[in-house]
């Protein structure tokens, strides 16, 4: 049978897609990938495949994609132009789609410096914005940048990220603006625990247009513990978590934080079906993918819609 | 100006091990701007290496000379004199200073003292930033005249990417980030529509193309 996205076809029915991360091991342990693959399976619509995430060496996105396939989930390829120049992108592209992979999130990637190999040259020869462009170029023209002919187009769903609550704020929605005209077609966010100002900066899409342009899927991520979301909202730049929310963390005793993390998580999904423009939700349960099954039981997500 | 800095005095101590008589060259353009390669920073690195051979008890001969610049044949030529008494030439030039010394003497072992940084502004007394890539193609014009290729710690054409926090660069929290600069900047003239248009791909042929550039100009030859 023809590889189709699954992701595609559920956001195009209307029904409210749920996404969620997956991150390879370091090795070359495609159990690693179907064990993780599988705690997913049935309870998403795609799973999203990092790209040696954080600048750290892990067994390749496009090889796990491959692997979840077989394992009989939607991939979503993500795709960072920190590590590879526009040859080997658009080699990628088409190596994607010719085993089968239907969906590609671009993105720039974390900055090489803060992984394992800090010494790295980082790439950055195409940015992310002009990446979404490049791969909506060869789907839709049949061409490569310098105009060369394909000989049979890539078929792949093209995503992109945004980060309403990175600086400068008052620019981040025309930035979604210049993905969506660059040929983005979904968009997941990066973690939202500061909803309030979500919900102003969805406002602020609507009033471009851009939630009618492209589907939105709202980023959240799970919070383990006071510890995890002090960190994260100290050393993480772009995340906003507001002190009631931290609050509401420590207002439980330690062996329960988890459990208030998965309700906190749970409680934003349903405010984020709310918000006019918002078609689905994207799970980042870091090392924590057994999360995601409880996450989306608990939000009523469940069954996922059949597609044909 | 080309910023460079000095190596530590280990590394230039043991790069000239085996010579006991040194010639130390200096350059009075950009790395003197810096202080890093003028007459004042040859005066000390000489003293500390001769402070040094005596606390050791070696014989060391140093010998002192700052051109004017170091990557032009006619202030080289200066050093034809002198060359062949040394072993060695330490040169206080920034790469292309030490390169062209070398070319010059062909039978001369140059060891560079610096290391050569980048393309830089004088941001405050003692403080430099790397504001220009050489990139062969200027379009700062679009950018509210602040680089992204070089102040972008991705080089981002379209960005800015999620990692800005108050105005600073995730990569490092002391850089100002390039494109809270240039959205700052663009909003505060009224002028954000040159943000509008999506930016295509870098031509980096100019930059990267046949591996060294080179510029040759008709008129300036003689």
């Amino acid at each position: 049978m023809k590889p189709e996205s699954r992701l595609k076809k559920v956001l195009a029915a209307g029904q409210f897609a749920v996404t969620a991360e997956c991150g390879p091991p370091k090795g070359a342990d495609p159990e690693a990938v179907r064990k993780k693959g599988n705690l997913l399976k049935g309870f998403v619509d795609s799973a999203n495949v990092t790209d040696n995430q954080t600048g750290v060496v892990r067994l390749s996105s496009l090889a796990s994609c491959v692997i979840l396939r077989e394992e009989g989930l939607d991939p979503v390829l993500q795709m960072v132009t920190r590590d590879r120049n526009r040859i080997a992108l658009q080699s990628d592209v088409l190596g994607a789609s010719a085993l089968g992979i239907r969906n590609i999130l671009c993105l720039s990637g974390d900055h090489q410096s803060f992984g394992n190999q800090p010494e790295a040259k980082g790439v950055f020869d195409i940015d992310s914005t002009q990446f979404i462009r490049l791969v909506r170029q060869m789907r839709d023209e049949g061409t490569m940048l310098g105009g060369d002919k394909l000989t049979l187009p890539p078929e792949l769903f093209i995503g992109a990220v945004e980060n309403p609550f990175a600086d400068p704020r008052s620019y981040r929605a025309r930035r979604l603006e210049k993905k969506a005209k660059a040929g983005a077609e979904f968009i997941q966010t990066q973690c939202i625990y500061n909803v309030p100002y979500f919900k102003e900066w969805m406002k602020q899409v609507r009033d471009l247009g851009v939630d009618a342009k492209l589907f939105i899927l709202g980023g959240v991520t799970p919070l383990k513990s006071v510890k995890m979301a002090e960190y994260m909202a100290k050393n993480v730049a772009g995340m906003d978590i507001p002190e009631e929310v931290i609050d509401r963390l420590k207002g439980v005793p330690s062996g329960e934080q988890k459990k208030e993390g998965l309700k906190i998580c749970i409680e934003t999904i349903q405010q984020l079906r709310e918000i006019k423009g918002i078609r689905g939700v994207h799970i980042m349960a870091i090392e924590w993918e057994e999360a995601v099954a409880q996450i989306v039981e608990g939000a009523r997500l469940l069954p996922r819609p059949a597609v044909q | 100006m080309i910023t460079a800095e000095r190596k530590p005095l280990p590394e230039i101590k043991e790069s000239i091990t085996p010579y006991k008589k040194v010639l130390i060259v200096g350059c009075g353009t950009c790395v003197a701007e810096c202080a890093s390669g003028g007459e004042k920073e040859v005066a000390l690195l000489a003293s500390a290496l001769r402070m040094d051979a005596k606390k050791e008890g070696r014989d060391l001969e140093v010998h002192e000379i700052t051109l004017d610049r170091q990557c032009v044949y006619e202030f080289i030529d200066q050093l034809a004199e002198l060359v062949d008494r040394y072993e060695v030439v330490l040169s206080l030039g920034c790469g292309a200073g030490v390169q062209a010394v070398a070319e010059v003497f062909p039978k001369i072992h140059v060891i560079p003292a610096l290391n050569t940084t980048f393309i830089a502004q004088t941001k405050e007394a003692g403080v430099w930033i790397e504001n220009c890539r050489g990139c062969g193609d200027c379009r700062l014009d679009q950018f509210a005249d602040i680089c992204p290729i070089t102040r972008c710690a991705k080089s981002l054409f379209n960005g800015p990417c999620g990692g800005s926090k108050g105005g600073y660069c995730e990569v490092d929290p002391e850089t100002p980030c390039a494109w809270h600069l240039i959205v700052t900047r663009l909003e505060e003239s009224g002028r954000l529509e040159k943000l509008a248009p999506l930016y295509p791909p870098a031509n980096w042929s100019k930059k990267e193309g046949k591996g060294p550039r080179k510029i040759v100009r008709e008129d300036q030859r003689h």
